[in-house]
């Protein structure tokens, strides 16, 4: 008798539903602010001049006509009013209503037009958060403190990837991080945990607790090999849901000196070609899923390089640049492409790196946590989070900095 | 004169009636090849060595837009790879061997007859069985002299584990085959000159081999005396002790070590 969640099941003979996504079309200024979310950032434009917060979004300040710039800001608010929509002549909308919209005077001084949680009520404190809608566009979306958020309002799993009861795959949990990984899944509750196991071939070791648990099955997947990977696939017991990228290759090593061509060429056919491999085949079963993403584990090196991991940085970068790719194309399925950067690791193949080193279950929760906060790029540890923040203030200073 | 002019026609006789007797049935083909596969097995060296990358296959095209009438696949490989042949280049103590690289090997040394030696029992008992000079001196005692110029196939079985994880066997303190201990590959080579070693297992030495008093014995030996090694058969089960011959011709690859290759016997239908 199994104690998983169950699988989602369906009327196999009804058409399939229809996915609508939320409209599309927004200003240059307001996809500065999307940007800016994907990070899970709350930000306002604030006057240069007068120093007038504003929002929504737009071109110049509308006490002064003076330059805006975007600041984070504090993202607290009170509840003004209240209101469902309960018509709507747009597709997306008409499959989630009623929906329920508020009025909030945000601490940063604007009042902001908002989604409202379905436990908030007028004058109730409220968290507003930037998230991204599911066609990939920032909204304020107001919440209770955090805590006692209730997760199951439908309106909120709109902007999220809930994880019960949902088929996960693990593209290599043979690795100290994939291991972390499948456990984080399936302590989350997803009813299916597939656990991609690379070759050779070996006896599981420290692995074998969590690959045994119930609701964890044993695949073996090689992303580096079509095949393998399209047999994984066909063995996949029903829809796919989530998929996670832990495949990388780590390898220290220069470009003229200490360089190993074997090395580099099989860091890009993990991280470069294997994403492609793996988005390629998996791509297509996200797209027919009602809350389908695909989260990419990426080494902040792919910012700019890495003089002592060159190889492995490059293939890192290649990753990204597909990665930005394939984040476009899933867009217009409503599926979620995320990525979490991290620093070096505190595993194997990270020994002669002196710390700080991300832990593999602190990687494994922040993947949890972005899918549960729907947050598209997520950095992991103080490594990756400097790296992101000098990379985004000066990216040729960084250059220098990083590789001096 | 008369001999030049009888020893093709003599030649010609032979082969037809090779080729008759492949033809009616009474010499048989046997396969020794594995399928060269995604998922076949490549050796596994401590982590600080470089790796033997496995077999990988993409489509170019199949009947379709990237080629409507054809179909066809890009593969890359290690020479390693698969069901494959050592060049005496293949190991250091055969790196001054002239013609040692697998593109200079003369093509009649990819034909000869093979002594097909039983070690399945020994291997099933323990996996770690080491072939040693007295097995082989008792082997001789048994079923006669092994003769010269002959491939020593040893029959393990091992190709029987293919598909699961007693194949490579790889434990904790490394990977678990049968092999030859030093002392044996020098009778083998020296007093008995044979052309090589085939073996069912990853690699012609022992899984546990680099620990040796002489480490890997079997590529030290066999490729610093010029001979060949051909791993990963399968069907050795099928040949006679004495009586089949080996056909093994390596790619022409220019200054390669070895080659992934079709293995066939041909073996007396009857009497085997």
């Amino acid at each position: 008798m199994t104690t998983r969640p169950p699988k989602e099941t369906r009327d196999p003979v009804a058409r399939k539903k229809a996915r609508h996504l939320s409209p599309g079309k927004r200003s240059r200024a307001m996809h500065a602010m999307s940007a800016r979310a994907a990070q899970g950032r709350f930000v306002l434009q604030v006057c240069e001049d007068c120093g007038e917060a504003t929002y929504p979004p737009r071109d110049a300040c509308p006490v002064c006509w003076g330059e805006l710039d975007w600041e984070d800001q504090p993202n607290g608010a009170t509840v003004l009013c209240e209101t469902s929509v309960r018509v709507s002549t747009n597709l997306y909308f008409r499959d989630h209503l009623p929906w329920r919209m508020g009025k909030v005077a945000l601490d940063a001084g604007p009042v902001a037009l908002v989604h409202l949680h379905r436990s908030l009520g007028p004058d109730d404190r409220a968290v507003v958060r930037a998230m991204l809608d599911r066609g990939g566009n920032a909204a304020l979306f107001a919440l209770p403190s955090p805590g006692d958020i209730d997760m199951t309002d439908p309106q909120l799993r709109e902007f999220v990837v809930p994880i019960t009861g949902k088929t996960v795959l693990v593209s290599d949990a043979r690795s100290a991080i994939g291991l972390e990984v499948v456990k984080a899944m399936h302590a989350a509750g997803a009813a299916l945990v597939v656990a991609g196991m690379a070759p050779p071939d070996r006896r599981l070791g420290a692995g074998e607790e969590v690959l045994s648990l119930e609701g964890v099955q044993q695949m073996p997947l090689d992303i580096t090999d079509q095949t393998s990977l399209s047999e994984a696939l066909s063995k996949v017991g029903g829809p796919l849901d989530i998929v996670i990228n832990t495949a990388r290759y780590v390898r220290a090593g220069g470009v003229s000196s200490g360089g190993n061509l074997v090395d580099q060429r099989h860091a890009f056919d993990v991280s470069a070609m294997g994403l492609s491999r793996l988005a390629q085949a998996t791509g297509p079963m996200l797209a027919g899923r009602s809350h389908g993403a695909f989260v990419d584990l990426i080494s902040s090196d792919a910012l700019i390089g890495s003089a002592n991991h060159a190889g492995f940085a490059a293939a890192e970068a290649a990753r990204l640049a597909l990665l930005q790719s394939f984040r476009h194309e899933m867009r217009g399925g409503g599926v979620r492409v995320m990525s979490v950067f991290t620093g070096p690791v505190d595993d194997e193949h990270h020994q002669k790196v002196p710390p700080p080193k991300v832990a593999p279950r602190r990687i494994a929760s922040a993947i949890v946590d972005a899918l549960t906060q729907g947050r598209e790029q997520t950095c992991v540890g103080d490594v990756a989070q400097d790296a992101m923040a000098r990379w985004l203030d000066d990216p040729a200073l960084y250059a220098r900095e990083k590789n001096l | 004169m008369t001999t030049t002019t009888q020893t093709p026609a003599a030649t010609e006789t032979a082969l037809a009636g090779l080729v008759a007797q492949l033809t009616s049935g009474d010499i048989r083909v046997v396969d020794l090849t594995n399928i060269l596969s995604s998922d076949f097995p490549v050796i596994v060296l401590p982590s600080e060595y470089g790796q033997c990358e496995p077999f990988r296959m993409e489509t170019v095209s199949r009947y379709d837009g990237n080629g409507p009438a054809w179909y066809w696949n890009n593969i890359s490989m290690n020479e390693h790879t698969g069901t494959h042949f050592d060049a005496p280049a293949h190991w250091v103590t055969g790196r001054d061997i002239a013609n040692g690289t697998v593109d200079a090997i003369p093509p009649k040394d990819f034909i000869h007859p093979a002594v097909v030696i039983d070690i399945s029992a020994e291997a099933e008992e323990d996996e770690d069985f080491v072939v040693t000079r007295k097995f082989l001196e008792d082997w001789e005692a048994q079923n006669g002299p092994i003769d010269p110029r002959h491939w020593i196939m040893l029959r393990s079985n091992w190709s029987k584990r293919v598909g699961t994880l007693s194949y490579l066997n790889l434990k904790d303190d490394g990977a678990h085959s049968p092999g030859p201990d030093a002392d044996a590959m020098r009778f083998l080579v020296h007093e008995r000159d044979c052309i090589g070693l085939g073996v069912e297992t990853v690699g012609t030495d022992a899984g546990q081999a680099s620990l040796f008093d002489e480490p890997l014995p079997a590529h030290s030996i066999l490729h610093g005396n010029g001979r060949y090694g051909l791993q990963c058969l399968n069907n050795l089960d099928e040949l006679p002790v004495r009586g089949s011959v080996i056909v093994a011709s390596p790619l022409k690859i220019k200054g390669g070590s070895g080659s992934p290759l079709r293995v066939i016997a041909m073996v007396p239908a009857t009497g085997a």
